[in-house]
């Protein structure tokens, strides 16, 4: 049994390969993604264009606009003229941040009152505006100190943080976990959704069924050199994050082998279930969309599971993804201990068993 | 001139017979729909229900080394906070494998000294420990607890009497566009562009690479067809298709969804067509490069199905990007559809930012359709 | 008569710039009013001739002019006048007929007030009406083939090229198209078939016959096949062996080629060669050898100058009991139902080992629902199928352990090379290294693939890909070998090979069953069966169906003629 599996192994292998596209496809372009992607995604809000109204012509207002302008945050610090030319600055996307300083403004410092700064947000972009809006009243707050200082006042006691695992919150280092995790899902799934609805369409399948291999047998031979694949691809995005990227390595190297594998298997599970389903390669990759992205976006690859209400967070218990991407976090970062692992990897394999078992009995169905 | 017109008729008569099969073979294959209207609806019922940037609660470990009244006020103040449910301890020690597992965002440490150190200006009594592993969480985290300790403090100096520094400039914010920020809102327009990039890149290529691979290509170029007439044969169904679902996304997400559209449908409808023609362009390319569905799925969702999913917007910012990778974004035309579609949606038909993205939308579309063109080629060597 | 339809000028077409050329230096005309044979070998270069006649392909020498045009400069008024059905007919699978037909309407510009006229015609001509509805896919064969020709024959053309239209298609059908041929050519087109088939080559009213790329004959067949007169005998009267006669015929140097033709042996005496007496093929007191009138392939294989070999290494490798009565395959009241459709009602056969046993039938008469049930495929719907005693359904996996499959079109992995797929097929059926090593070796040696173990298969001629199937289904020497149409679309002179192999086989003990469309091929059968609308309608050796099958008392000429009047005869009596 262990022979012909064996040979169903080596026949998928050397048949992705051979194959001089499908080798750059499945072999090298993933670890190029990571680097571009890792670069893409890493959300570092930066460099972002704000418009400033200044009505007022008192120190206190043009200090705080070069506090702006010193700040890495904001790039180009455009003074205009009136309300007016900052609702045109923001809806044509000149701008993300219009900033108002009214006409009293100085007086109500000098005065002892309170001095309005008017924020305007482009909530196209909701997210990003949220942390300009952080950022910029993180300036003001610390003008404030400042001008408490100079007045010898009383300051409020402040908030120490800090940050675990990541404590600059260097944006590639989560990145690339995740990323990495999406990417190795992507290969999985790119080598076994279309390989049984291949063999269908150029009638080799047939062969295959009426050799002695038992449906168990195919889907083990289907199985194993996907994984394979899967780990080479996800060994040279390891090796590219850890080289060229720098991201740290913390947790257990086996650790992550076991888990990669038992992700790698569940994927392929998944794969091979739609491909036995499919009539056609077409229908495959069809279905094979219809699966990853609502997966993906479950996987709180791009938004925190935690985010969602409590019946989608039992969606996202099943999706393969999104345990992978906690066990990458997890080793990269964290030298996350093998309990935590293992609380990820049981439902990993239990997706495994129950698609792999399904694709096996669709292989026989379909016989009859 | 007769035999002129008899050629036009014929031209049209051939574009005409290509497009009713490629739509026969569209209609009779379930899946097609599956992918044009089907999967829309699903990924916005995710946006519109689960998927989103907006925090609901975190779940967050406190840390009472010893507990006083002050320090009694101020856990309830963060008990009572929409934001946070919170886990009490005495030692913080007893978090920490939380914050590894993730299952606490963060560690709220208020020392022994607590009660002492509250209202001495310069000294930071509370301490929170964030996960750097997920950023975004940390970042809300951290600024909810400023928030609330700021308000607490305030409180608590009234009550006692004691007059703090004036809170010298204020801020006032408004977020135009969409004043709940809400992200689904923006989330949406980027999920009508990667649908439509699967339906007119990676669909069209596979369409292509079939005929190769069943032997229709042959029997086809066997006919009076021209390159020119074989494309447009081809892409009229799939173009009908996006247009279709897109037209069922954005009814979707503004009347069950309730997401805002502020622009005229005119120019969504016009902008969607340039685009879908770049998708189409990529997607025919593509089918030039390789004979193979198998290959032709694999490049389509590297070279087209991601790079609309990373660079435009839709989730990661293209302006926060290092600078050769803004470039690279230039030749996605997702990034220039998502664009125009958030400020259709948000904003309103907003002139400068539909005139530019339009010009680069149709410069991808030109350039790719142009690349098709070239490389096909008519004989079958 | 007018100036030739199509003129050839010393072409030649090489693909890539240091391939070998494909076409070398041909120049012939092509007339209209009548049929062009195309014949030859595969990769003989037919295709491509065809591709650079319809203007697809660019010659990288000389020029081509079809229908007054120039192939490379009006390409495409040139697709105006040409019709081209190439190999597997050119069909949208998932369309319908009609819509097939419309399509095609479109892409030829037919005007929309002459269609209803054109396509009744050409239903009428294909006797399609019936199933316009119907997918393209879901048609047999026979009716795709003739699908395909209205598709071509929408406008009407003044050259129709046809790419191997009678692969997989059953003998009615190929006579039903040969009919609707004559009646195109009755109208004046020209049309160039092309063909593996050397039969078919004799209802050409001119042939070209290439060989690896050059032409080797060009003129009537008559002229070819009168070359080998008096060089072809048939023995008769055989009581031994028949194979083995064969294989001793083939071994004296007086005789170059020789086939099976029911219970005689057909044979080519090489040129200016005696007859040996008949003694000397120790094939019994009864047997003689008559001299008999040449066929085309006759002269086609002399022409070629081919030596075919009788022996065959791969079978003296193996040493297994030779013939006995014991069952090896057995159709036990197989019957498969879909929905209300019986696709096989109540099949009944049992085959002993080394025999030859063929199913022949017309497309969609349910031959391969029953193979497909005797190889585990299919599962029965009732009825048990058994393979060297054990029962499929019981234990699929023994009883597939001691089968070989050769599917139709050679099902191998096209993207791994020749050693890789003996390779994997070996493992696949539990071989141990050391014993694959040795098995592909010899088998890669007796089947002449050595010189190929690392070409990628999917770019092997068509009769190598043949021998790489045969081998990947006997590396693990089957009892049984099922052959569904194994040599559809390939030469005469691969055939002739394949069945020195087939033939040592059976003498050697190995039971097999094939599918065939090709009747010549079940000559070499000792019994056939013919399954006709789910049912097995006649059975027997060869010379027995020809005889039940023969009009008004006399046996029937061909087994194609018995073919087509026992299916005729079936139908009458269904009717009445």
């Amino acid at each position: 049994m262990w022979r012909r599996i064996r040979s169903l192994i080596v026949k998928e292998l050397l048949a992705s390969v051979r194959d001089r596209q499908t080798r750059w496809v499945v072999l090298f372009s993933p670890p190029l993604l990571l680097i571009v992607y890792a670069f893409a995604i890493t959300q570092e809000v930066k460099d972002i264009p704000v418009a400033v109204v200044n009505q007022d012509a008192g120190v206190e207002a043009r200090e705080l606009i070069s506090r702006f302008e010193g700040s890495p945050i904001f790039s180009t610090v455009d003074i205009v003229d009136t309300m007016a030319d900052i609702d045109r600055a923001i809806n044509a996307r000149r701008a993300v941040l219009g900033v108002h300083f009214g006409e009293d403004f100085t007086r109500n410092l000098a005065a002892g009152r309170q001095a309005d700064v008017q924020l305007i947000l482009d909530g196209r972009r909701s997210n990003t505006a949220q942390i300009v809006q952080g950022y910029a009243t993180e300036i003001i707050y610390g003008y404030n100190l400042e001008l408490a200082r100079r007045q010898s006042a009383p300051i409020i006691s402040d908030v120490v943080s800090r940050a675990w695992f990541n404590p600059n919150f260097r944006p590639l280092w989560y990145a690339a976990p995740a990323l990495f995790a999406v990417l190795t899902a992507v290969v999985g799934f790119m080598v076994s959704t279309l390989s049984v609805a291949r063999e269908r369409e150029l009638g080799t399948f047939e062969q295959l069924l009426v050799s002695p291999l038992h449906p168990i047998e195919i889907m083990i031979g289907k199985t194993v050199p996907a994984v394979l694949i899967g780990l080479a691809s996800a060994a040279a995005m390891l090796a590219v994050a850890w080289i060229a990227l720098g991201v740290p390595f913390r947790g257990s190297l086996p650790l992550l082998i076991g888990g990669t594998t038992v992700f790698l298997i569940s994927i392929v599970g998944i794969g091979l279930f739609i491909s036995s389903l499919a009539a056609t390669q077409q229908q495959a990759v069809i279905g094979l969309f219809f699966y990853m992205m609502p997966a993906v976006l479950l996987s709180g690859y791009a938004t925190p599971v935690e985010n969602m209400p409590h019946w989608l967070q039992w969606f996202a218990e099943t999706d393969p993804i999104m345990h992978f991407i906690m066990i990458c976090k997890g080793v990269f970062l964290k030298d996350a201990p093998a309990s935590y692992i293992w609380a990820h990897v049981w439902p990993m394999a239990v997706i495994a068993v129950f698609t792999l078992a399904g694709g096996a009995w669709l292989f026989r169905k379909k016989i009859g | 001139m007769r035999e002129r017109d008899l050629e036009f008729s014929n031209r049209l008569m051939r574009i005409g017979g290509l497009i009713r099969k490629e739509t026969a073979q569209v209609m009779r294959d379930p899946s097609n729909l599956l992918v044009a209207v089907i999967l829309p609806i699903i990924l916005l019922f995710l946006f519109g229900y689960g998927v989103s940037f907006d925090p609901r609660h975190f779940d967050v470990g406190l840390v009472v080394e010893q507990p006083s009244p002050e320090s009694g006020s101020f856990t309830a103040a963060l008990a009572n906070s929409p934001y946070f449910r919170i886990e009490t301890r005495r030692d913080r020690r007893d978090f920490e494998s939380d914050l590894v597992s993730a299952r606490m965002k963060a560690i709220i440490v208020v020392p022994a000294d607590f009660a002492s150190r509250a209202y001495r200006a310069d000294s930071a009594p509370i301490q929170v420990i964030v996960d750097g592993a997920d950023p975004n969480t940390a970042e809300l985290v951290r600024t909810y607890v400023r928030m609330l300790w700021a308000n607490w403090i305030t409180q608590e100096s009234i009550s006692r009497g004691q007059s703090l520094a004036p809170s010298y400039i204020q801020t006032k914010s408004r977020v135009w566009f969409n004043p709940e920020v809400l992200s689904r809102n923006y989330l949406v327009p980027g999920s009508v562009a990667n649908i439509l990039m699967l339906i007119g890149a990676l669909l069209t290529a596979l369409v292509v690479a079939r005929e190769w691979e069943r032997g229709t290509m042959e029997a086809l170029l066997a006919t009076p067809i021209s390159i020119s007439e074989f494309l447009i044969g081809k892409i009229a169904p799939y173009f009908i298709l996006g247009v279709i679902s897109m037209a069922i996304s954005v009814a979707v997400a503004v009347f069950v969804f309730g997401v805002p559209f502020r622009g005229s449908f005119l120019i969504l409808a016009a902008l969607s067509a340039i685009f879908l023609i770049a998708a189409l362009g990529q997607g025919l390319f593509i089918s030039t490069v390789t004979r193979n569905q198998l290959v032709a799925a694999q490049i389509s969702i590297m070279t087209a199905f991601l790079p609309a999913f990373y660079f435009s917007n839709f989730v990661f910012e293209i302006d926060s990007m290092p600078a050769p990778l803004q470039w690279l974004s230039l030749t996605v035309p997702a990034r220039y559809y998502v664009s125009s579609l958030q400020s259709l949606f948000l904003a309103g038909d907003v002139a400068p930012v539909i005139i530019a993205d339009s010009i680069g939308l149709a410069a991808t579309a030109v350039a790719f359709m142009a690349l098709t063109a070239l490389a096909t080629k008519k004989r079958l060597a | 008569m007018t100036s030739p339809l199509a003129t050839l000028d010393r072409v030649s077409m090489r693909f890539g710039n240091a391939g070998p050329k494909a076409i070398s230096e041909i120049s012939a005309e092509i007339l209209d009013g009548r049929v062009t044979g195309l014949v030859g070998a595969d990769g003989a270069g037919k295709t491509t001739l065809l591709r650079l006649i319809a203007g697809l392909l660019a010659p990288s020498e000389g020029a081509l002019t079809v229908c007054g045009f120039n192939t490379v400069r009006d390409a495409t008024k040139i697709k105006r006048e040409v019709a081209y059905m190439p190999q597997r007919f050119g069909l949208y699978e998932d369309l319908a007929v009609i819509e097939n037909l419309t399509l095609y309407a479109d892409l030829r510009g037919v005007p929309g007030d002459e269609r209803p006229e054109t396509f009744d015609r050409l239903l009428q001509f294909t006797d399609l009406k019936r199933f316009t509805g119907r997918l393209a896919g879901a048609l047999s064969g026979g009716m795709k083939q003739k699908l395909g020709l209205a598709c071509a024959l929408i406008r009407k053309p003044r050259l129709l090229l046809l790419d191997e239209p009678s692969v997989g298609v059953d003998p009615i059908s190929r006579r039903e198209l040969w009919k609707m041929v004559y009646e195109l050519v009755d109208q004046g087109i020209g049309v160039i078939w092309s063909t593996a088939y050397l039969d078919e080559a004799e209802r050409c009213r001119a042939v070209l016959a290439l060989s690896e790329g050059k032409l080797l004959f060009d003129g009537a067949p008559s002229l070819l096949t009168s070359s080998a007169e008096g060089r072809t005998v048939l023995v008769q009267g055989i009581e031994r062996d028949k194979r083995i006669v064969l294989t001793r015929a083939l071994d004296r140097p007086e005789f170059v080629d020789g086939v099976i033709q029911g219970a005689s042996v057909r044979l080519l005496l090489a040129e200016n060669a005696a007859i040996p007496p008949v003694e000397t093929l120790q094939a019994g007191p009864k047997a003689r050898i008559e001299a008999t009138a040449p066929r085309f392939e006759d002269a086609f294989m002399a022409r070629l100058g081919a030596r075919s070999r009788g022996r065959s290494a791969l079978a003296d490798a193996r040493n297994k009991a030779t013939s006995s009565d014991e069952l090896m395959v057995e159709a036990d009241q197989l019957t498969k139902t879909f929905g209300d459709f019986v696709a096989a009602d109540r099949i009944s056969f049992s085959i002993r080992r080394g025999e030859v046993y063929g199913l022949i039938g017309p497309n969609g008469a349910g031959k391969s629902t029953t193979f497909k049930m005797l190889c585990g495929l299919l599962q029965p719907s009732s009825g048990a199928a058994r393979v060297a005693g054990v029962d499929l359904a019981a234990s699929p996996g023994r009883a597939r352990s001691r089968l070989g499959y050769m599917a139709q079109k050679f099902s191998l992995y096209g993207d791994l090379s020749v050693a890789q797929n003996l390779k994997f097929f070996g493992g696949v059926y539990g071989l141990d290294r050391r014993a694959l090593a040795d098995v592909s070796a010899r088998m890669a040696e007796t089947l002449n693939l050595t010189a190929y173990l690392d070409h990628t298969a999917a770019r092997l001629p068509l009769g190598y890909k043949q021998r790489l199937a045969l081998a990947c289904s006997l590396l693990h020497d089957p009892d049984v070998l099922f052959l569904d149409e194994p040599t559809s679309g390939v030469d005469p002179r691969a055939r002739r090979e394949f069945w020195t192999h087939i033939n040592a086989l059976a003498s050697r003990g190995v039971t097999i069953l094939v599918t065939t469309h090709f009747l010549e091929e079940a000559e070499y059968c000792d019994r056939v069966a013919l399954i006709y609308r789910g049912r097995a309608i006649a059975g027997g050796t060869p010379d027995e169906l020809k005889a039940k099958g023969g009009i008004a008392g006399a046996p029937a000429l061909s087994l194609e003629d018995a073919f087509i009047n026992l299916v005729h005869e079936f139908d009458q009596e269904r009717a009445a």
